[in-house]
């Protein structure tokens, strides 16, 4: 006993386990088993939630495989009987999927870009500059975080129903432009700043902005840089990460977004307004096909649904694989306090 | 003349600089939130006629309101449970995701795999899908001939079944039982928590919880002394991040409500006085909230 207190290490590497056990009076021992203990529960907490996560996407894939017959079979759960991709096709139909694909693509990438360019500007000024009213502007950042778009949605309706910008239209063509419907609305409110969650891009950017030391900005600006030009040649050099990761937010969220899809782009055939309609869409097409008014079966009905919802994840979980980083890092870097 | 004297030369230049950086966002503020917020205000006191070029509001006093509260037959209903079920399940993401920030925070294999799990439905149960998600009745079918085949056999009912027996507390051992149940919705909705979280613990410096494990702090006393009020102010954006998402959420009842009024019915005075109802209530809701928390709010410097 005193000799291994006086060279404890030498002694400790020849020990076994259950010598070094005997020494501390049985400490060691508990030690480990609690720190088993601790991992074997924490492995199947976590093997359950992440199970209770994943499941509902594993469920929707073998289900979108499966015939009708398939769904009433008690005996069938999980791999189907009768393997099938006519659900695929039928819902692809349904969505018009590759007009839809293209146009959401495409919609989703321009407003997008165009929000995070406009918020970059925004975050930036005031993170960096004082002006007169700053508190006053900012706290209007916060209010747009914290109204539901709902609230205003009555009035925007309207607002694009008989779009004028200070009469001008009333009077050289009198008659107000209606732009509901059409997509030049939504370009109007990303480029002010007013999309979806933009609030949010603003108040992270703005705190990104203000984690990056000034020192850069002052030596440009005693070297004779402009304004814009500090902007431009320092500072977004600096800011990829935060740009990647509002970028895919934005991206992310106007691919999935029903609300301002449906308010402005109603004409516009976008994946996500496909299927939020896709049960609808079924019966019509199994009306037009039978000739009869019947109603479609809940299960057949979530069935084509998951398809459906499959198909329009599967290209943000492919997005998900390669920028998984960019996401996660992001919201920590940007470092959130009050 | 001292206040003149604030914004000149550069000062002034750079003032200048800061209006034009964030003049997109006060026109946009300005065209597409001041305008249309107080039209709608305006609206929701009046009677909206549509005309075919235009359409005109004819002032008729709180009619509008009164309509909402007093004739309208699911109104007061929805909105008494869509609060109640915000509170709740606010409280419970926020619980659930400081713990599991607390768990995601420890050494472990497969750390990484876990995290990104989490962050999936951040992803995945956005916009439209969320609502498709609440309403699948093939899953329930699903989980009722699971149950009815194993016979019922299940810890959790059982358990539920003494406490309920018990007879003491029932009313909160059902809004846990409520919560339970619906686990998989609290775990959706707490990705970007968990990250806020996890980002936050680990600024918390590990001399600390070094220092506090010499003098002989426990790991439950050092819990509660360090790492709660380390990264209390994240309680409180995190509890706003929560409440303003769920109150915003597509399968939102009230929303649902006030669309339909508005899109189908196109009747745009109740549809407005309606979500301001919802609105105020909202906002008087975070903000006595968060004033309660901000009380108790830590900085460390």
């Amino acid at each position: 006993m005193t000799r291994s207190k006086e060279k404890p290490t030498e002694y400790n590497k020849k020990m076994g386990f259950w010598e070094r056990n005997r020494l501390s009076g049985g400490y060691v021992l508990k030690r480990s088993a609690t720190k088993c203990g601790i991992s074997i529960a924490r492995f199947i907490l976590l093997f359950g939630l992440c199970f209770l996560i994943l499941q509902p996407i594993f469920n929707k894939i073998s289900v979108s495989f499966m015939t009708e017959a398939d769904l009433y079979n008690p005996i069938v759960i999980s791999i189907p009987e009768h393997f099938t991709t006519d659900n695929y096709k039928l819902a692809a139909e349904l969505m018009s999927y590759s007009t839809a694909i293209v146009n959401s693509l495409v919609i989703s990438l321009t407003i997008a870009l165009l929000q995070v360019a406009v918020c970059l500007l925004v975050g930036y000024g005031f993170a960096r500059f004082e002006f007169p009213l700053k508190k006053f502007w900012f706290a209007c950042v916060i209010l747009v975080i914290l109204i539901p778009p709902q609230t205003i949605a009555s009035s925007l309706h309207l607002h694009f129903k008989f779009f004028d910008i200070l009469g001008i239209f009333k009077l050289t063509t009198g008659s107000t432009v209606n732009l509901r419907g059409n997509v030049l609305p939504y370009y109007l409110m990303s480029a002010g700043c007013m999309g979806l969650k933009n609030g949010l891009y603003i108040f992270m950017i703005r705190q990104f902005f203000r984690n990056i030391p000034v020192d850069l900005e002052e030596a440009a600006y005693v070297d004779g840089c402009g304004m814009l030009k500090t902007f431009t040649r320092i500072m977004l050099p600096q800011t990829k990460p935060i740009i990647m990761s509002c970028f895919l937010f934005a991206f992310v969220w106007q691919w999935t977004d029903g609300f301002y899809s449906k308010m402005f782009l109603g004409t516009t055939k976008l994946l996500s307004t496909g299927l939020a309609r896709l049960v609808d869409s079924l019966g019509a097409y199994i009306q037009r096909m039978t000739g009869t008014l019947t109603t479609v079966s809940i299960a057949y009905s979530n069935c084509i649904l998951a398809t459906g919802t499959l198909m329009i994840i599967i290209p943000l979980i492919v997005l998900y694989l390669f920028a998984q980083k960019a996401f996660v890092e992001s919201i920590s870097t940007s470092g959130i306090k009050m | 003349m001292k206040k003149r004297k604030k914004y000149e030369g550069l000062q002034l230049r750079k003032a200048r600089a800061g209006y034009l950086f964030i003049s997109p966002f006060i026109i946009g503020f300005l065209v597409f939130m001041v305008k249309p917020l107080f039209q709608s205000l305006y609206m929701s006191f009046c009677e909206v006629e549509l005309g075919a070029a235009n359409f005109n509001p004819i002032w008729n006093g709180i009619a509008n309101y009164k309509d909402a509260f007093l004739v309208d037959p699911e109104f007061n209903r929805l909105l008494v449970e869509e609060i109640t079920r915000m509170m709740v399940y606010s409280l419970a993401i926020i619980v659930f995701s400081f713990f599991m920030a607390l768990i995601l925070n420890q050494e472990f294999h497969g750390r990484a795999l876990v995290r990104a799990i989490f962050f999936l439905p951040v992803i995945l149960s956005s916009g439209v899908i969320i609502g498709l998600e609440s309403n699948n009745q093939l899953m329930a079918n699903l989980a009722n001939t699971i149950e009815q085949t194993t016979e019922g056999v299940s810890i959790t009912a059982a358990l539920e079944d003494i406490l309920r027996t018990s007879g003491v507390g029932v009313r909160a051992f059902e809004t846990v039982f409520d919560i339970i149940d619906h686990i998989y919705d609290v775990a959706i909705a707490s990705g970007i928590q968990i990250i806020i979280f996890l980002s936050g613990l680990q600024t918390i410096p590990a001399s600390m919880y070094e220092a506090a494990d010499i003098e002989g702090c426990t790991k439950w006393e050092s819990l509660w002394k360090i790492t709660f009020p380390m990264i209390s102010s994240l309680f409180l954006v995190n509890w706003i991040y929560t409440v303003v998402d769920f109150s915003m959420r597509s399968d939102n009842q009230v929303i649902e409500k006030i669309q339909k009024v508005m899109i189908e019915q196109l009747r745009y005075g109740p549809a407005s006085a309606m979500s301001w109802v919802y609105f105020l209530l909202i906002l008087a809701f975070i903000g006595i909230t968060s004033l309660v928390i901000s009380r108790g709010v830590y900085y460390y410097d």
